[in-house]
C-alpha cells in the first residue's frame, strides 16, 4: 500500500492567487485633478497640454453632436463615446502620423485625429461607400465591426512595419469583450512571437453592451493576459490623460527599438448606451456605478489641473465648443451633398479585371440607375 | 391563440422548448440579463434561471465548441450567434466538426444543436450583420439549414429544430422580426422539417423562394392576379436539404419557374433549386427557368440596400418575362 504523502505537490489556490499583483493601475492624475506621481509627469509643454485639453473637450462634443444629429435621423451608426476621451485622445496624441490604427467601431475620435475628414466620417455612419474612402496618407483601416479581426491584422501591419524598417508602430483597438476572442489572443501572440511593434489597446469601459467584465474571464485584470503571450502588459487609469499619454509613449519608444508589442487595459467606462440602435444600459447596469465614474471624469480632473496652472478658463472651453460645434456643422452639411453611391460602382470595385457574371451585371445595374 | 410578431413566436418557442425538456440550454452574447439585441430571450432568464439560460464570454468559436461538448454530454443546446455576419468565428465548429459528428463516429453521437442568428437586408445595420450567408451552411452535409418567413412557422420550425437531433442553422431575417403579426397557436407544436410550405396555390407560374422573399413574392402575385396570371409560390422553410418533391409536384403542373432569392447569384441556394429542376423536370418546362437574385458584390452599404435587395417589382418583371415567353 503507497504510504500518504504529507503533502500534495502543487498548492493550486496559491498558483492563481494574486496573478494580478504585477498589474496595479497606472495613475498620474487622479480624480480630483491631483497630480499624485510627480516622477512621471510626462514632459509636455503648456501648449501641448492645452492642446491634449482641447482634443478631449473636441471628442466630447462630437459625441454629443453625433449622438443629436443620430436621433433627427441625420447620422446612421453610432456608438457612444463619451467616458473614453482620456483613453483615446491622449493615447491618439502619442501616435505619429505615419502610425498605423486599427480601431473598432468605437474608435472614429481617434481616425479623425489622425486625418480621416469629419464629414467622411459622417458617411461611414451613414452607410455611404465614401466614408471608407481614405486620404493615401492615412495609416488606417475603417472601424472594424468583426470583434477581434483588428488585433490578428495588426500583427501583420505591425511585421510590415518592421521589415521596411519604418519607425513606426500600430495602435489595435478593442474593448473588454474583445478580450475573449481567439484573435486577440492570436494577435498578440504572433506580433510577439515575430517582436512587431504593436500597442495592442484595450478600452475596458467595464461592459461588453450588457455583460459585465466580471464575465468575460477568470483573469482579474485584462492586462495579466499578456503574459500568456510573453509579452509585457500595463493597466492604466483610463480617465487619466497624462497616465495614458505616458505609458502610450514609453511603451510605443519600447516597440520601435525592437522588443515587440505591449497590451495596455485603459480603465473607462461608457457613459451612453452601447450603440444608438435600440441599447438601454439601465437593463444591466446601476445608477450608482455610473455616477462612480462619472466622478472620475477625464475632462473634470484634466480641467481642473489646468485651472490650477492658470492654463485653462471657461471662457475658453465655451469658444472651443462653439467652434467645434461649427466645424461639425459644416462636415454633415458636406456629407449631404455626397453623390448618392450605386450598385454599379460597388460592381466595379469588386475585382481588379471584371469577370463575366460583372461585366453582365454592370450593363443591367448601370441601366436601372439611369432611371 | 394569439397574434403574434415573429420574434414574440420564437421567444415563445423557446421558453416552451425549455419547458419540454430539461436538457435545453439557451446561451450567447447578452442572451440573459438583457434578453438578446433583439430581445428574442426576452425574459427567460428571469422565468427559468440562470442555468438554463445564460451569457457567455464574446467569442463565437468558443459558443460553437461548447454546443459541441454540451452536445456529447447529453443537452440539447440552442446557441445564438448575435448576428449571422459573425459566423466566419464559429465556422469550423459548424462545417469542420459538428456537422460531421454523427458520419464520422459511425453514427454512435449525435449533435442536437439548434444554431439560431440573425441576418437580412433591409435594416441599415453596419457591415457584416445582414450578409445572406446561408448558402454557406447549406454546402454542409449533416447541417440543417432552417429559414422561417412567417410567425407561425417561426415558433414551428424553432421547435422542431430543437427536437431534432441532427444540428439545424436557424436563421432569423431582421426584416421579418416585427413587421408582421398573425396567429400563433399557445401549445407547442411542429412544422416539419425538410417539407417545403406552399404560400399561395396558382396555376400558371411556381415561384420558389425562401426569407423575407416570400413577403416580396406574394406581392409580386397579388399585382400579377390583377393581369390574370395565377402565382404559385413554394417557400422552401428548410433551405438545406431540399424538399425537391414539392417544388417539382409544383413545376410539373405549371411549367414555368422563377427562382427568387435575397442573396447573391453566385453560388447559394437558388442555384441548386435551378439544377435539380433542370435533371429532374426539363420536359415540363415551357420556358427558360428565371431567376431572381442579388448583385454579385458583397452585402451593400446602408445606403444603398435599395437598389441592391430583389425586391416585389424585380419578381413581378422576371414573371412577366417568363410568362411571354
Ligand atoms: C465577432 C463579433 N461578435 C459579436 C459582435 C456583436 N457586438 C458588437 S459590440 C459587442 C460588444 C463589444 O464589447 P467590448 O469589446 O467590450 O467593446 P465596447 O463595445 O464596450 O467598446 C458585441 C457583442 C461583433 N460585432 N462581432
Amino acid at each position: 500500500m503507497a504510504t500518504k504523502k504529507n503533502s500534495e505537490l502543487l498548492d493550486f489556490a496559491a498558483l492563481v492567487n494574486d496573478q494580478e499583483k504585477d498589474f496595479k493601475m497606472v495613475q498620474i492624475l487622479n480624480e480630483k485633478g491631483e497630480i499624485v506621481d510627480k516622477d512621471h509627469v510626462p514632459d509636455l509643454t503648456d501648449d501641448q497640454l492645452i492642446e491634449l485639453m482641447s482634443k478631449m473637450v473636441w471628442a466630447r462634443v462630437l459625441d454629443q453632436r453625433s449622438t443629436a444629429l443620430n436621433r433627427q435621423g441625420r447620422l446612421g451608426f453610432y456608438a457612444p463615446t463619451a467616458g473614453h476621451e482620456a483613453s483615446q485622445m491622449a493615447s491618439v496624441y502619442a501616435m505619429d502620423k505615419a502610425d498605423f490604427v486599427l480601431p473598432r467601431y468605437r474608435d472614429v475620435p481617434e481616425l479623425i485625429q489622425q486625418g480621416l475628414p469629419l464629414y467622411k466620417a459622417f458617411l461611414w455612419s451613414r452607410g455611404h461607400v465614401e466614408g471608407n474612402n481614405y486620404p493615401e496618407d492615412l495609416h488606417a483601416l475603417p472601424p472594424q465591426i468583426i470583434i477581434g479581426a483588428q488585433y490578428v491584422q495588426a500583427a501583420g501591419v505591425a511585421l510590415g512595419l518592421k521589415k521596411k524598417k519604418a519607425e513606426n508602430v500600430v495602435f489595435a483597438y478593442t474593448g473588454d469583450g474583445g478580450t475573449s476572442q481567439g484573435d486577440f489572443y492570436e494577435g498578440m501572440n504572433f506580433a510577439g512571437h515575430f517582436k512587431a511593434p504593436a500597442l495592442f489597446i484595450i478600452e475596458n469601459n467595464e461592459f461588453a453592451i450588457s455583460v459585465p467584465r466580471s464575465a468575460q474571464s477568470a483573469a482579474k485584470t485584462l492586462a495579466q493576459k499578456a503574459v500568456a503571450a510573453g509579452i509585457p502588459g500595463v493597466q492604466v487609469d483610463g480617465m487619466d490623460p497624462l497616465a495614458v499619454y505616458e505609458v502610450m509613449r514609453e511603451a510605443r519608444n519600447w516597440a520601435i527599438a525592437g522588443n515587440g508589442p505591449v497590451l495596455i487595459e485603459t480603465m473607462t467606462y461608457r457613459y451612453g448606451p452601447h450603440t444608438l440602435s435600440g441599447d438601454d444600459p439601465k437593463r444591466y447596469r446601476s445608477a450608482e456605478l455610473d455616477e462612480l465614474w462619472h466622478q472620475r471624469d477625464p475632462l473634470n480632473r484634466f480641467r481642473t489641473y489646468l485651472e490650477g496652472k492658470g492654463l485653462w478658463t471657461q471662457e475658453k472651453e465655451d469658444a472651443l465648443i462653439e467652434q467645434y460645434k461649427a466645424e461639425i456643422k459644416e462636415a454633415i452639411n458636406q456629407a449631404d451633398k455626397v453623390e448618392k453611391q450605386t450598385v454599379t460602382s460597388f460592381l466595379k470595385n469588386t475585382y481588379e479585371v471584371q469577370p463575366q457574371n460583372i461585366v453582365s451585371q454592370i450593363e443591367t445595374y448601370s441601366k436601372k440607375e439611369s432611371n | 391563440m394569439a397574434k403574434k410578431t415573429m420574434i414574440q413566436a420564437i421567444t415563445a418557442a423557446l421558453g416552451q422548448a425549455i419547458e419540454q425538456d430539461d436538457k435545453v440550454l439557451i446561451f450567447g452574447e447578452d442572451v440573459g440579463k438583457n434578453g438578446g439585441v433583439f430581445r428574442a430571450t426576452e425574459g427567460l432568464q428571469e422565468k427559468y434561471g440562470e442555468d438554463k439560460v445564460f451569457d457567455t464570454p464574446l467569442a463565437e468559436s468558443g459558443i460553437g465548441g461548447l454546443s459541441i461538448g454540451l452536445a456529447l454530454e447529453g443537452f440539447r443546446p440552442v446557441p445564438e450567434i448575435q448576428f449571422f455576419g459573425f459566423i466566419f468565428e464559429t465556422m469550423d465548429s459548424i462545417g469542420g466538426q459538428m456537422s460531421r459528428m454523427r458520419y464520422k463516429m459511425d453514427g454512435t453521437r449525435q449533435m442536437p444543436i439548434t444554431i439560431r442568428a440573425p441576418f437580412g437586408g433591409g435594416v441599415h445595420t453596419p457591415e457584416m450583420h445582414s450578409d445572406n450567408f446561408e448558402g454557406l451552411i447549406a454546402q454542409f452535409p449533416g447541417m440543417r439549414v432552417v429559414i422561417p418567413s412567417n410567425p407561425y412557422d417561426a415558433k414551428g420550425l424553432l421547435l422542431a429544430s430543437i427536437h431534432s437531433n441532427d444540428p439545424v442553422m436557424f436563421l432569423e431575417h431582421m426584416k421579418l422580426y416585427r413587421s408582421f403579426r398573425e396567429e400563433v397557436p399557445d401549445e407547442a407544436y411542429e412544422v416539419p422539417l425538410d417539407k417545403a410550405g406552399i404560400s399561395r396555390e396558382g396555376k400558371d407560374i411556381t415561384i420558389v423562394t425562401y426569407g423575407a422573399m416570400v413577403r416580396e413574392s406574394l406581392k409580386a402575385a397579388d399585382n400579377l392576379a390583377k393581369e390574370n396570371i395565377d402565382a404559385e409560390i413554394i417557400d422552401l422553410r428548410t433551405i438545406a436539404p431540399l424538399d425537391m418533391a414539392t417544388i417539382l409536384a409544383s413545376v410539373k403542373k405549371t411549367g414555368r419557374v422563377v427562382v427568387v432569392q435575397e442573396a447573391q447569384k453566385m453560388g447559394g441556394v437558388g442555384n441548386t433549386v435551378v439544377s435539380e429542376i433542370s435533371q429532374e423536370a426539363i420536359l415540363s418546362l415551357e420556358a427558360p427557368i428565371g431567376f431572381v437574385a442579388a448583385p454579385d458584390t458583397p452585402f451593400p452599404f446602408g445606403e444603398a440596400e435599395g437598389i441592391w435587395l430583389p425586391n416585389a417589382n424585380d419578381v413581378e418583371a422576371k414573371v412577366k418575362e417568363i410568362m411571354s415567353y
